[in-house]
This record gives structure tokens, C-alpha cells and sequence, in this order.
């Protein structure tokens, strides 16, 4: 895949070149701090913590001096979606409820990566509370599409994905609750990988649908994000959903031997009216795979249909729920222009939240309130079993599932804005994942004929992570043989 | 789903605690319902042999020990983010009209 901007070394080899003081972290913050003001005009990037950023270097530097162990990544600069708190700094989730927020601690993956030497340089634009499949939805500003400034770059990871692509940072962290990674990941020809559901502390990142929420890398390639998976993975106090990282490990992993190895294509992804071009990247990527003995084959999940419904009742009643803390009395904003606090809360989340996480709060309201709760919420909970039963029922026969990330080609801003139900379709493909709690990744795979990027959905087993990165390195070989 | 009424919109709203503008509460009437609408195809769905699915770790009464964990976290740095402080408690506004 010919990418257009200056890429970075892999993860292992700049923290490797840091210990080694071939190159020092300072020079790579400098580097990325620079990469990111070139491409200001993209609005990836909502702050930019330069004073932070570089304090954490000159520590680093000064760690490898003294001869002690800066990390595995050390010095390595990363971007992380603004959803995740960072000690000290401004964290907005994009939203104008949350502006002014300094976060007074920090989420678990910021610490973990922090811990071996990472550095956070800046944090990223998203769609309002991860609202969306944009960033449109921002209270601030839209991201562009690095491939097509006329379009979006995806969401809500948009800013993330846009970062990466553009080459400000190695790696960015971004959450995907029904497809907020991957499709990002889509759209700017990125790797995005949505681990396991519980595989990473989902402390200290703003909730949105805490049964579906996922912290994953975004990267240039399935090796940086499994190095990446490596430190932020495993049980976390702060977070009782949090599973076991794999025993193995993550970042040691090769490229998976094709041979043999059993991969479904998904029928009915196939027949949702998916772009020419993506149907045509897909067949030539299947094809190529099957080249190398890989055993392919057509693979039903008769209700994944019913999935994007299922998580539109699901995802905005857990939305509802958890916007409901923005109070604006411990933080957050408040309009003090009222008789009394009820009216306080009334008055301060009308102003405070945009449109569609009012849309989202009033839907989740809708079908969790009596009379409703049985006929939407406890029914779409019920499908989720389903879809979850059918899952199973097909990594039985196969070891993973195929399909594209998306039905249509990166979109025109303005495009879907005006029927949010359009907007919400561009995750049809995604969010069986998230409802079935499995991990999915995003290659990226081919671009179009005016140059738009293409990618390729992989998915396997609850916990099979590990795998299903292996075998995301084995495609991408092959894709860059092709290339 | 019919189209939802002003009245419903409205209803919603006050129990989500959100002020809409009299264009919101339009906008949600026709947006709502063509969502709803839309999310209604699970009521054919057949799901009677199955029970609803609140969770997909499987993990069940995750335990830690009764220890307290100092996370560091410092009550002066909470209450910065507080809107209205007063002798280091927060303040609202009168609970009883």
C-alpha cells in the first residue's frame, strides 16, 4: 500500500533507536510536533501538548543516559482520541458540556503506555462523546479526509485515523463502540484493530456504550498495533469488565502461515449494496489469500442484518445512561441562570450537549422508559444473543470471518449530515463486533480510482487477538507484494 | 411507529432533563420516529427460547480485596473542576422552588 506522507520507522525500532541513543526522544517529539503543525489545516488534532510532550522527552533522554530502562516504547510519540483523560490537560470529548475539563487523573492506557516510555504529544479531534461516523459531529470542528479534503475521515476516531495517515505520529489511540475505529482506519488507509471486548481498561476514557466500548490502536500496520495491544492489554482494578491479556503476549507474533487456515466470507455483507470498488478490492484481496492455501469459504450469519437496529437501541439506552452524570454540578458546564437546580440541569444540558448526543440521550430515553422498555431494550438484548449464537455457530465451521469495513468509499462532508439515520448505516458492517464482543480489525487494502482508501474487515474469536493479528500481517504481505 | 407527538418529544425531554428549542422538539419528532421506526424490524424477530444478553466477558462477582487503594487522587484537584465552589464544598442552586 503506497501511503502518501513520510511514515515512521516501526514502534519497535524507534523505541529500540532511542535505548540505543542512535536517535534521542526529543528529536522523535520534535519530529511529530513539527508533522502536526505542517498538517494543522487537516484538524486531526484538538491540543497539542508540546511542554508536556517534550518535559516527558528531555526524561526519557535522561533515563537512557543514566543507563537505566526507559521502556518498550520508549520515547515513541502517540496521539490519543481527546475521550481519554490525560492528568493535568484539557479532556472535551469533542463536546462543548466538557470544555475547560482538566482531567485530575488519567486513563489506564495513557498510564500503561506512559509507563513504557510513549509519549503523548497531542490529543484528537472525534465526534462529540464518539457520536458518529465522521467527526462532523464535533462541537468544535470536522477532521478532513488526508486522501480528499472535500471528505470525512471517518468517526468517530477521525481525528485519530487522519493523524496517523498523515504521518504526525506512529500510532493513535481512538475507541470504537460500533465501528469507530475501523472505519476511521477505512477511510484514511490505516490499520485499526477493536481488541476483544474487557481486554483493555476502559478506565479513565468518557463512556458511551460501557457494554460495547472498545480502546484500540490505530497504526500503520498490524505488528505496530499489536506491539501497542502488548502494553495496554489486561486486567485492570479500575475497570471489573477487564479480561486476561493473552498469555503469549502480543508484539512477538509473525505473519501467519495461509495455509490451511480457515476463513469465512460473510454472505451477507456481500449483498448490502456495497460499492463496486470495495466488492472488487475484497474478491482480488479473497482471491489472493486463497492463492496461498488458505481454505475460503461463504459463511451465513442469517440476523447480522438486524444488527445495526439492535445497536441503535442499545448503544443510545447505554448513552442515556451514561450522559446523565453531565450534571454540571462536580464539573462540566452550568448555567447559572436559573431559579433552581432542576431547572440548572435542564437549562445546562440543553447549551452543553450538540445535536446528536441529544438525539442519542432521547432515543435511549425513549426505550428504556415504561411502557417501551420490554418492546425495544430487553427485545434488542435478546437479538444480541441471537447474533451472539450465530457468531458461534460460524467460528465452528471457520477460524475467521471476512468482509469489507464499510459500504461505501469515504463520504462527502456535508453528505450525511442532514439524515442522521444515513449516518448511523455507515456502521452496518461493524457493529455485529462490537454487540458479539469479538475482536475486528481494519487493513487497509487498495484505493479507489480517485485515489480513496479501501479496507478490509477481519474478525475472529473472543480472545483470539492474537491470531487474528498474525493473520492481519500475513494479508498485509501479501498486499504488499501485490503492491 | 407514528410519528411521535410534540407532547411525547416533550415528556422525553423533561426526563432526560434536555431543553429543546420549539425547531428541536420539531426535528425530533420526524428524526425519532423514522429511527424508531427503523429499529422496530426486531419486533418479528422470533427470540422466545432466549434470554437477553446484559454482558459478553462471562465474568461473574469479580472480587478484589477490601483493601484501600490510594490512587492519588487529591480532593483539591476535584474541586477545581467544580462550577460553583464555597468553603471547599460544591454549591447548587436550591433544591425546592
Amino acid at each position: 500500500m503506497k501511503r502518501r506522507w513520510g511514515q515512521w520507522e516501526p514502534i519497535e525500532s524507534l523505541a529500540e533507536s532511542v535505548r540505543s541513543k542512535r536517535i534521542s526522544a526529543t528529536s522523535l517529539i520534535e519530529r511529530s510536533l513539527k508533522e502536526i503543525k505542517t498538517y494543522q489545516e487537516y484538524n486531526a488534532v484538538i491540543l497539542t501538548l508540546e511542554n508536556r510532550a517534550l518535559a516527558h522527552a528531555k526524561q526519557i533522554d535522561k533515563f537512557v543516559n543514566e543507563g537505566k530502562n526507559p521502556g518498550k516504547l520508549a520515547g515513541v510519540p502517540f496521539i490519543a482520541k481527546d475521550n481519554f483523560l490525560l492528568t493535568d490537560s484539557e479532556t472535551t470529548a469533542a463536546s462543548n458540556i466538557l470544555k475547560g475539563f482538566i482531567a485530575p487523573y488519567q486513563a489506564t492506557a495513557i498510564s500503561r503506555l506512559e509507563a513504557e516510555g510513549a509519549i503523548c504529544v497531542a490529543k484528537a479531534n472525534l465526534d462529540a462523546f464518539a457520536h458518529g461516523a465522521s467527526t462532523e459531529n464535533s462541537d468544535f470542528f470536522v477532521t478532513k479526509n488526508p486522501y480528499d479534503k472535500t471528505r470525512v475521515p471517518g468517526g468517530s476516531s477521525g481525528g485519530s485515523a487522519a493523524a496517523v495517515a498523515l504521518g504526525m505520529v506512529p500510532f493513535a489511540l481512538g475507541t470504537d463502540t460500533g465501528g469507530s475505529i475501523r472505519q476511521p482506519a477505512a477511510f484514511c488507509a490505516a490499520f485499526g484493530l477493536k481488541p476483544t471486548y474487557g481486554l483493555v481498561s476502559r478506565n479513565g476514557v468518557v463512556a458511551m456504550g460501557s457494554s460495547l466500548d472498545c480502546i484500540g490502536p490505530i497504526t500503520t500496520s498490524a505488528k505496530d498495533a499489536a506491539v501497542v495491544l502488548d502494553v495496554i492489554s489486561g486486567q485492570d482494578t479500575l475497570d471489573s469488565t477487564t479480561v486476561k491479556s493473552d498469555p503469549k503476549g502480543y508484539s512477538d507474533i509473525s505473519a501467519l502461515n495461509l495455509g490451511g487456515v480457515k476463513i469465512g466470507l460473510v454472505k451477507e455483507y456481500l449483498n448490502q449494496g456495497v460499492n463496486n470498488e470495495i466488492t472488487v478490492a475484497l474478491n482480488s484481496t479473497v482471491e489472493h489469500i486463497r492463492s496461498r492455501g488458505a481454505e475460503m469459504k461463504e459463511i451465513s450469519l442469517p440476523s447480522i442484518d438486524l444488527a445495526l437496529a439492535c445497536y441503535y437501541i442499545i448503544c443510545p439506552a447505554e448513552v442515556s445512561s451514561n450522559l446523565s452524570r453531565y450534571d454540571g454540578v462536580r464539573y462540566g458546564y452550568f448555567n447559572a441562570d436559573v431559579k433552581d437546580l432542576d431547572s440548572g440541569y435542564i437549562r445546562s444540558r440543553g447549551i452543553g450537549f450538540g445535536k446528536e448526543a441529544k438525539r442519542r440521550i432521547m432515543i435511549g430515553t425513549f426505550v428504556l422508559s415504561s411502557g417501551y422498555y420490554d418492546a425495544y431494550y430487553k427485545k434488542a438484548m435478546t437479538v444480541r444473543t441471537k447474533l451472539i449464537e450465530e457468531f458461534k455457530a460460524a467460528f465452528e465451521q471457520v477460524d475467521y470471518l471476512i468482509g469489507p469495513v464499510t459500504p461505501s468509499l469515504p463520504f462527502k462532508i456535508g453528505e450525511k449530515s442532514a439524515n442522521p439515520l444515513d449516518m448511523y448505516l455507515a456502521d452496518v458492517m461493524t457493529v455485529g463486533a462490537n454487540l458479539v464482543g469479538i475482536p475486528a480489525v481494519s487493513i487497509p487494502i487498495a484505493f479507489s480510482k480517485d485515489n480513496l482508501p479501501i479496507g478490509l474487515q477481519v474478525m475472529a474469536r473472543q480472545r483470539d487477538d492474537r491470531n487474528l493479528l498474525a493473520l492481519s500481517m500475513a494479508i498485509e504481505e501479501l498486499i504488499n507484494e501485490r503492491d | 411507529m407514528a410519528k411521535l407527538s410534540k407532547e411525547e418529544v416533550l415528556k422525553l425531554a423533561y426526563l432526560a432533563r434536555l431543553d429543546l428549542t420549539e425547531f428541536e422538539v420539531e426535528e425530533f419528532r420526524t428524526e425519532l420516529s423514522n429511527i424508531l421506526t427503523y429499529v422496530e424490524q426486531l419486533k418479528n424477530v422470533d427470540t422466545d427460547q432466549l434470554s437477553p444478553t446484559n454482558q459478553v466477558t462471562g465474568l461473574t462477582n469479580v472480587m478484589r480485596d477490601d483493601k484501600l487503594i490510594d490512587y492519588g487522587y487529591q480532593p483539591k484537584k476535584l474541586l477545581e473542576n467544580v462550577p460553583f465552589v464555597k468553603d471547599e464544598q460544591i454549591k447548587v442552586k436550591r433544591m425546592v422552588g
